[in-house]
């Protein structure tokens, strides 16, 4: 989404659901993964008239609720989006004064950039890798002014080389790859796509269903250009909403909890000529400013404060990384030794650092020791045997969790017990498997305190309900104890190298507990000088030393009380609904980044003049221009103001025709074309069979993503020997890997055993029948489970043949009341292009009665 | 009377997260029942002696409406006339001023006539306790202003609790509402089933026989049987099929339990 919009973000919130027209739920069973969403989706349906479209494999807890249901084979989402695409442009369906003024629809294309067999411009086979040079605007003679053609005719728009590359994607193909029936290919389009009517909103929610597979990022980006089309970005009701698989995914990412970005979503260094300072780093991280004459930070100051074309409101990158420098190594971080920025770990630019990379390097035992916190990998991770394997060539293990789950006790793998049923899991004797493995009993969510981010983005505090059961501490003391005992080994070292950790700062409450709070004020940010809060936001942060802030997204998050106390918003619990027109907006129950911002990108609730609502939905109108107000007393030189219900996304000051409705992105608009480096697999969405496909690729010669790493080349499955399609998904009754709800009597009696689903159909092909016991395999494992044969599963009609799906849980290991074989046993090591996600969605498999 | 209070449940607003059956245990205090998984989401064959509510899952497929897959809380009907009571001979059970049926285990002797009694089959034998059990209600919970555990926990507003007459009109408004909405056969039941109704309203998005549940329930109140879960349980109709010695069972319990009780019970 960062490449069309600017942010990764879910853009609306869970509550906002209840506005709008057209709710697409496609790659999500959000009634079974997130349950609250109905609440919202069925106040739309009751009140608005609105109307649900799931798109989705199976027919599931989710299509029960839909108005219209339409199968898909799994892993074909960009044939059936750039279908849409295609529909919404031939029949004239998009929202013409949106697109013209919120996208670069109008942008012209550099005249090197073309598509052709499937490949974009640029590619080099034998590196599996683009050289994306060609892929960006056409200049004036400056060089940074972009050339546009506002009537959209000229064949080098971004707006007609869309059209023709998904002219392509007409029903009759479309239907044919996904194996759609082409009826209700037809009946979602009519109905999604009257949503580009200017007073309707369609929302799309999306989950793991979109991002798990080698086009993940794409899928996305398919989304992002449907609604930019129809005119349902940053409105309520619409939106593309990420409904994130667990209730912190959104603050683990936010807290960088990725390998390729520090907190607040800037890229990390890397230990190459272009991060051998901070000023060089700055200039690779700072959109525009790579070409920058300046030398050292004075110049960069003064550059940034003069403007970089072409850089949005990343232009003030400099301040958010030098206040995180700040917060993380406090007096040690100083304008004479490079803010510390020499302290920062820069990671190999060579190397990839994701989950499968990870397991990779641990099978090759290039890694000593693992870090396991509130994760399952032996059930969770992908390619499940060969993780497990590799986890035995680790010298020591730290398990962090409520049970001593399958990953804390790998090296009881039954699987070892039993070769005959998992031949091919490599071999391994516990007496022979020297890990020593740690465990440290985590305390639940209940019997600690602290936020959590949920998929919103809303940031909310939760009080302690019970107290730790035995010796289970919280995952924050855990953390404290450890960086505290780091911290004592390093305190007399005179190593250079040592300096950051005795550097760093570290000091959250004087107790035996650490207190939330003081973590929360770090990440919101404070003045050096007196510690207190900036609770203007990140607008009010510097580059100069004088701030410090642990998550520039964060900023914000904390004020000060007229007493002189602290007050943390997320804490706030006001459930009074603040828009004049019910939106459900709720600004004053917990606290949104950015800057308690409900809905982002709102500058296009109005349309552009900044004061008219789009005709028919003034009610869904979030900001508005406000001429003659004042928006800061202590500034009454400067006036006009964006006024409104929800916090502006735009410069609060900035008139209309100045404020840009995407100003995280470096064209200030929303992008169909994703220019330059956005994905490492092209600039529009293009349709690629999964890694693993029982269907040759009809749409182009490539057969899979040209631009993934293939990591096990021998392990890709053949149709021959493996017919079917598998994926996986999880049910309502277990979480995750079940290390939680499988301990649980309560909720192991409700799913208590390892379950694969088929069609009736697949059943009579292979004879088997509801309630039976088979094997499932794959070129990686094999795997039994109860058979649940179903009406709610169709074979798909692909360009004229039968194809079978086999859908598997993911949630079973060997350990708690539930158990079964996980399904992980069976899916790839292979990702998508851009994320690294896992495709555990569409791969290859047989089934036969066991 | 007081007025009665109910509980409504809208079959068309569940999405089967069975968060009422687990609430349901929570409150009540009941163990887990492990059955092994045999092909249905339903995993539990039918209510137990420590299962006082499920959901049934019921996949239909017809060339019009495609498949459908039907969810039915199912649990005590609180039926305004129950049969129950009729038919219990130590008067184990009772009706609330509000309309729940009570069940006092305390004087529940363990003769399970009210199992084979009960149109809909919910009230269970219970061998640990040597008593029959069934949903309360929450009726503890009710009388001191809460509202029952599973309507407490329903994040979709598939279950809502009020007044019995206020809730048949909201129902009946949405019956309207389903019925223009793609929903042409939705109907209440518990209205006016075994002539005085039920307590507990249902708002179906299809005919009762697609959600497993008896069209009328009074006249086949003795001969009905759950064609899905007949055999399973064709343990239990042998008592019924040799009706003389069921009578002498229940006599012979009428004498015991008294014994038993003096002995110091049976656990």
């Amino acid at each position: 989404m960062s490449p069309a919009f600017g942010r990764g973000v879910m853009t609306n919130h869970i509550v906002d659901l209840k506005n709008t027209d057209v709710a697409l739920i496609m790659g999500s069973n959000a009634a079974e993964n997130h349950p609250i969403t109905m609440k919202w989706l069925g106040e739309a349906k009751r009140v608005r008239g609105a109307k649900i479209i799931h798109v989705d494999p199976r027919y599931t807890r989710t299509s029960v609720i839909s108005d219209l249901y339409a199968p898909m084979r799994s892993g074909t989402d960009i044939a059936f989006l750039g279908g849409m695409i295609n529909y919404i442009i031939q029949n004239n369906l998009y929202h013409k004064e949106y697109v013209l003024a919120y996208t670069n629809a109008s942008y012209l294309i550099a005249d090197g950039y073309d598509f052709k067999d499937g490949l974009f411009s640029g590619y080099d086979a034998a590196k599996r890798t683009y050289d994306n040079k060609t892929w960006d605007y056409q200049y004036e003679a400056d060089g940074t002014t972009v050339l546009k053609d506002p009537t959209l005719t000229n064949p080098r728009c971004a707006f007609q080389l869309m059209a023709k590359h998904f002219s392509r994607y007409d029903i009759d193909s479309v239907c044919k790859i996904t194996g759609t029936p082409k009826n209700k290919y037809l009946e979602v389009l009519k109905l999604y796509t009257s949503t580009g009517a200017p007073n309707k909103c369609g929302t799309i929610m999306y989950a793991m269903g979109i991002t798990q597979h080698t086009v993940g990022s794409q899928n996305v980006k398919s989304f992002a250009n449907v609604q930019l089309l129809l005119g349902n970005m940053g409105r309520p009701g619409g939106g593309v909403n990420a409904l994130r698989g667990e209730n912190n995914v959104q603050g683990a990412t936010d807290m960088a909890l990725l390998f390729h970005i520090i907190p607040g979503y800037i890229d990390s260094p890397m230990n190459n000529a272009a991060n051998k300072d901070l000023v060089s780093y700055l200039k690779a991280v700072t959109p525009g400013a790579a070409k920058l004459p300046a030398a050292n930070m004075d110049e960069f100051r003064a550059a940034v404060a003069a403007g970089i074309p072409n850089s949005g409101y990343k232009v003030n990158t400099s301040k958010w990384v030098v206040s995180l420098l700040k917060s993380w190594w406090g007096d040690a971080c100083t304008k004479n030794n490079d803010f510390a920025f020499h302290y920062m770990p820069k990671r190999d630019a060579a190397k990839n650092y994701s989950h499968i990379a990870m397991f990779e390097a641990m099978y090759k035992k290039e890694i000593d020791g693992l870090f396991v916190m509130g994760s399952n990998p032996v059930v969770g991770g992908p390619n499940a045997n060969k993780e497990q394997t590799a986890m035995c060539n680790l010298k020591w293990l730290v398990s962090v969790d409520l049970w001593l789950n399958e990953t804390a006790e790998f090296w009881t793998y039954e699987g070892w017990e039993r070769p005959e049923k998992n031949g091919k899991v490599e071999q391994r004797n516990p007496k022979n498997i020297d890990t020593e493995v740690f465990f440290l009993p985590a305390c639940a969510v209940y019997e600690k305190e602290g936020t959590a981010a949920q998929t919103g983005r809303w940031v909310q505090y939760r009080w302690k309900g019970a107290e730790p059961v035995g010796e289970s501490k919280s995952d924050l003391w855990i953390v404290d104890e450890l960086a505290k005992g780091i911290k004592k080994l390093y305190a007399n070292s005179t190593l250079p190298q040592d300096e950051p950790l005795k550097n760093m700062t570290w000091g959250y409450g004087h107790g035996e507990e650490p207190e939330p709070i003081a973590v929360g004020l770090e990440l919101s940010g404070f003045t050096v000088a007196d510690k207190k809060p900036i609770a203007s936001g990140f607008g009010s942060l510097k580059d100069d030393g004088s701030t410090a802030c642990g998550n520039w997204v964060y900023c914000g998050q904390m004020a000060t009380k007229p007493d002189g106390s602290l007050l943390y918003k997320p804490m706030n619990r006001d459930n009074k609904d603040n828009s004049k027109t019910g939106l459900g907006l709720y600004s004053n129950w917990g606290w949104a980044w950015p800057v308690n911002r409900r809905i982002v990108y709102n500058r296009c609730s109005v349309q552009p003049d900044g004061v008219t609502a789009w005709p028919g939905d003034d009610a869904r109108v979030l900001i508005k221009w406000d001429a003659t107000k004042v928006s800061d007393p202590l500034k009454p030189e400067v006036v006009g103001s964006w006024v409104g219900d929800d916090v502006c996304d735009c410069v609060k000051t900035a008139p209309p025709d100045k404020a840009v409705p995407f100003l995280m992105r470096p064209e200030g608009t929303g992008c169909f074309f994703a220019a330059k480096a956005s994905f490492k697999e092209g600039p529009f969405p293009e349709h690629y069979e999964p890694w693993e496909s029982p269907q040759k690729n009809l749409m182009n010669k490539q057969e899979f993503n040209p631009a993934i790493k293939v990591w096990e080349p021998e392990k890709q499955g053949k149709v021959e020997e493996y017919p079917f399609v598998g994926t996986t998904y999880r049910v309502v009754e277990h979480w995750q890997t079940g290390a939680l709800t499988r301990n649980l009597p309560w909720l192991a009696e409700l799913m208590p055993n390892m379950f694969v689903e088929i069609s009736e159909e697949l059943g009579r092909l292979r004879k088997i029948e509801n309630g039976d016991n088979v094997i499932v395999s794959t070129t990686r494992g094999d795997i039994e489970a109860v058979a649940c044969v179903t009406k709610r599963i169709k074979p798909y009609i692909v360009d004229g043949k039968e194809v079978h799906m086999v859908g598997a849980l993911w949630q079973y290991g060997f350990k708690g009341y539930a158990t079964g074989d996980p399904a992980n046993r069976l899916t790839p090591h292979v990702g998508d292009a851009n994320t690294m996600i896992p495709e555990y969605k569409a791969w290859l498999c047989d089934i036969r009665r066991a | 009377m007081a007025r009665l209070m109910t509980n409504l449940y809208d079959v068309s607003k569940c999405t089967a997260c069975r968060g009422c059956l687990v609430a349901c245990k929570d409150s009540n205090q009941l163990p887990a029942v492990m059955e092994p998984f045999k092909g249905n989401y339903a995993t539990h064959e039918d209510t137990n002696g420590n299962t006082y509510t499920l959901i049934r899952f019921i996949e239909h497929e017809d060339p019009v409406d495609g498949v459908r897959w039907n969810f039915l809380k199912y649990q005590c009907m609180h039926c305004l006339d129950a049969e129950c009571m009729k038919v219990c001979p130590k008067k184990a059970y009772r009706k609330t001023e509000w309309g729940a049926t009570i069940h006092d285990e305390d004087k529940c002797i363990g003769c399970q006539y009210c199992t084979y009694a009960c149109p809909f089959g919910i009230p269970k034998y219970r061998t640990r306790t040597d008593t029959v059990t069934k949903c309360t209600l929450c009726y503890e919970r009710v009388e001191e202003g809460l509202k029952p555990a599973c309507v407490r926990t329903c994040p979709s507003g598939a279950l809502t609790f009020g007044y019995r007459d206020e809730l048949l009109q909201q129902a009946e408004a949405r019956v309207k509402f389903l019925r223009a909405n793609g929903f042409p056969r939705a109907t209440i039941y518990g209205k006016l089933e075994l002539g005085s109704g039920t307590n507990k309203i249902y708002v179906l998005t299809d005919t009762p026989d697609k959600f497993n549940l008896p069209v009328d329930p009074k006249v086949s109140a003795n001969t009905w049987v759950w064609q899905d879960w007949i055999k399973p349980y064709a343990g239990w109709l042998i008592p019924v099929a040799l009706g003389a010695s069921a009578v002498s069972f229940v006599t012979n319990r009428l004498i015991n339990k008294g014994d038993d009780h003096a002995k110091g019970g049976h656990e």
